[in-house]
């Protein structure tokens, strides 16, 4: 359960981002979660609600994008969903040399920002 | 009215920027780190006491940190072997990060040690999400835990540079079914050795010793596939220097 963790170093980039701006708050944290990054979104945004509390970012909404796993197969090039638990040998060719095209991203995309109201 | 930020930016990017500092900076003083990962009762700490002790017999500056929830017990038994230990306790914390080794190694890590294990909280969940600067990962497996478990914690196994199987001395005991738990292993983790070991008996203590020295000296560790890296939005595999270990 690092979700936590995973929340509340959201919580500071988004403050540090609204106070670099002179915003008032933060309306919204836009987020990518891959399928193979570890964190679980319905924890992620449970823990979004605990950590966010008492800071410049306590009204906004955490919007999650779930990213599917894809994989491409470096021995004849065809793309496919790596799946959960994750199967890193080509479902074509039975070979191992995969490249990772999809699924590890644990990313802040956008922070919207409130407009002071001065 | 709003206004929107473009961040584009991986949310344990603080985390990865301090252990990539920690890697290059204890790289200059020659030292390797090895991050070991595994469930509670996998046998980590005995496993390591015997590592230690055939490290300290030939003369190789080592140290270990051990990380756990409470008590110091694990660094008792480690401290057995004459190696210098710490034990950090995380009060609760499922896993490292980085700035808090960092914060551990300073002025208490001796400045020519070659090796340092850090033992990372028993949990093969959180750990497998942060880089601590390590140069190799192994993430560890007892015979008891059963075949299945590299599918159960892909993360932890497909992350990882080496596995080590352990309590291997009583894998027929428990009908542990060897060619299934590598047909796991690789599923997720194309290419990445296997050593199986027994604390008990000693058996693929050496083997284990002779890989890590290996790393200590320069050679090339196994890149996972599962390690593309996502930067501002788009997988790098092919990893530069200042990459996290972790995502190698």
């Amino acid at each position: 359960m690092h979700e936590l963790s995973i929340a509340t170093a959201i919580v500071e980039r988004a403050t540090e981002l609204a106070r670099r701006h002179d915003a008032a708050g933060v309306e919204a944290v836009r987020v990518r979660v891959g399928e193979m990054s570890g964190v679980v979104p319905d924890a992620l945004r449970f823990s979004f609600e605990v950590a966010r509390e008492g800071t410049v970012v306590e009204a906004a909404r955490l919007v999650v994008e779930e990213v599917p796993a894809r994989a491409r197969c470096a021995a004849c090039e065809k793309e496919f969903a790596v799946g959960t638990p994750p199967f890193l040998w080509c479902p074509h060719c039975d070979s191992p040399t995969t490249r990772l095209l999809s699924g590890r991203e644990l990313e802040i995309t956008v922070i919207e920002l409130a407009e002071a109201t001065a | 009215m709003c206004r929107v930020i473009d961040v584009r930016q991986a949310v344990l990017a603080r985390n990865d920027a301090l252990a990539g500092a920690l890697r290059k900076e204890l790289a200059s003083r020659r030292t390797t780190v090895v991050n070991l990962l595994s469930s509670p009762g996998s046998g980590k700490t005995a496993l390591l006491e015997r590592v230690l002790a055939a490290l300290v017999e030939r003369g190789v500056p080592v140290a270990a940190l051990t990380a756990d929830l409470a008590t110091e017990n694990d660094a008792r038994r480690l401290a057995r072997s004459g190696a210098p230990v710490k034990q950090v306790l995380t009060g609760g914390l499922c896993h490292l990060e980085a700035a808090q080794l960092r914060g551990h190694l300073r002025g208490w890590l001796p400045a020519d040690t070659r090796v340092l294990f850090v033992e990372n909280v028993g949990n093969l969940v959180c750990p497998a999400a942060y880089d601590l600067g390590e140069t190799l990962r192994v993430t560890l497996m007892s015979v008891t835990e059963g075949e299945d478990k590299p599918l159960k914690y892909p993360m932890a196994f497909g992350l990882a540079h080496l596995v080590v199987l352990t309590k291997n001395d009583i894998a027929d005991a428990v009908d542990f079914d060897r060619p299934a738990f590598t047909g796991n292993v690789v599923r997720v983790n194309p290419g990445v050795g296997i050593v199986p070991t027994s604390a008990r008996t000693g058996a693929g203590v050496d083997g284990l010793v002779e890989r890590i020295l290996a790393v200590a000296e320069g050679a090339a560790v196994h890149r996972p596939v599962m390690a593309g890296r996502v930067r501002e939005g788009r997988l790098l595999q092919d990893a530069p220097d200042d990459v996290p270990a972790g995502q190698r």
